[in-house]
């Protein structure tokens, strides 16, 4: 019996569940990571563009001298002040493209891909 | 008044002394603020409260200094004017330090917000500096036979460097209403012409405010944001940014990106500092920016 789960929290509960096995689909997205780490250098997020899915903790490092943002332009996600050395995670829960940039400054644009968090579980 | 007599010159000073440059390019000196019967006002800018970086480790050391420089000036500026970025993060904690520190100032205050006063919402700044006539921001008044207009460019969280519409409007019907022969003082943080767009230095949407500024004999523009003194001239318009008093930044153009510059330490007080405005009855005006150290 094939039991469909439509995950849109971490992506670690999925892998959590006892017994579970993912499809050929799903190991392809498995092999993403699932905290992803977006270094802010040089005025800059590093990696400017990223796949994600649902569920999945990005951290965001602050390795410049100046401080930044890392805030949507839907506002669905903001950092706030984000001062050299700092960090801060959020999870992304929503399936879509997001285009964030520094609200410091505005002219450091990046975009995130988030993808369904859809896993089969087979027992 | 000609717009020739309006603004004299700005220069770099140590404290207590203003350097002009006269029409004839002379250098001269005098005791700062020596002058009686003149109106007078300061600017300060970019005190970054929350700023821990070794390029500046008390920036609240420093902005009390230049506090007290100001308190002790023989005479009295008319009101003391921040340009912006009073904090570093916009944290309550901040805008408390800055405020308790500017409690001390003796001149009646006026501060407008930088970018850095206004990260994720602008609330935090309008808790801490709210006028009552100036439910937006944004406002104009009259002193010393001066017409002042205090702007927002900063509200606009994806361009740094934007008035907005409602508020160029208001903007062109202000200086509408004003006489060609009035001075206009122009307060803004981030610069409001192309000083150096690549790093984000310039005004989106300032050209319409300087279109309307235009007709008038002397118009002075005092921003903050870059950390650093320079002055720009168009036509009738003197444009004048401000040193702060947390850190230097880079001259433009003269490092990858813009941000905290380290000095020597016994360079950073001589880089830091405030500015004079003092307007003397039928003489030239005289802007002159004071060091620290």
């Amino acid at each position: 019996m094939h039991k469909t789960l439509i995950a849109t929290g971490a992506l670690a509960f999925c892998l959590a569940v006892s017994g579970a096995q993912v499809s050929a689909a799903e190991t392809a997205a498995n092999a993403l990571p699932s905290v992803l780490t977006i270094h802010i250098k040089n005025f800059m997020f590093n990696p400017m563009s990223a796949k994600i899915h649902a569920g999945d903790r990005v951290t965001f490092v602050n390795d410049d001298d100046e401080a930044h943002t890392a805030t949507a332009g839907d506002k669905s996600f903001d950092s706030e002040g984000l001062d050299s050395g700092g960090t801060w995670q959020h999870v992304f829960t929503k399936p879509g493209t997001v285009s964030y940039f520094c609200e410091l400054h505005p002219y450091m644009k990046a975009t995130i891909v988030v993808l369904p968090a859809t896993i089969s579980l087979q027992r | 008044m000609k717009r020739s007599d309006f603004l004299e010159h700005v220069a770099w000073t140590g404290s207590g002394i203003a350097w002009s440059l006269s029409a004839s390019g002379l250098l001269a000196s005098q005791p700062a603020s020596a002058a009686t019967n003149s109106f007078s006002f300061v600017q300060i800018s970019d005190s970054h409260i929350g700023f821990t970086r070794p390029e500046n480790p008390d920036v609240l050391g420093t902005f009390a200094k230049t506090i007290a420089a100001i308190n002790a000036l023989p005479q009295q500026p008319a009101f003391v004017v921040h340009t912006g970025d009073v904090t570093h993060l916009s944290k309550p904690a901040q805008f408390d330090a800055a405020k308790q520190v500017l409690s001390s100032l003796k001149a009646p205050l006026i501060v407008l917000p930088g970018e850095h006063d206004v990260i994720g919402s602008p609330q935090g700044f309008f808790d801490a500096f709210a006028r009552p006539d100036a439910p937006n921001g944004w406002f104009a008044f009259d002193q010393g036979g001066i017409h002042f207009l205090s702007l927002v460019n900063v509200f606009n969280f994806e361009v740094d460097g934007k008035l907005g519409t409602d508020q160029l409007d208001f903007v062109e019907k202000d200086l509408a209403a004003q006489k060609t022969s009035t001075p206009i003082v122009v307060f803004g943080h981030v610069p409001l012409y192309a000083l150096y767009p690549p790093w984000g230095w310039t005004t989106q949407d300032g050209s319409r405010v300087l279109a309307a500024l235009r007709r008038f004999d002397a118009v002075t523009v005092l921003n903050g944001h870059i950390h650093q003194i320079i002055q720009h001239t168009e036509g009738n318009i003197r444009f004048a940014t401000a040193a702060a008093t947390a850190y230097p930044q880079p001259a433009p153009g003269t490092a990858d990106k813009p941000g905290p510059l380290k000095v020597p330490d016994d360079m950073l007080l001589k880089v830091l500092g405030y500015r004079s405005v003092e307007l003397v009855a039928d003489a030239p005006a005289r802007v002159a920016d004071h060091s620290l150290g």
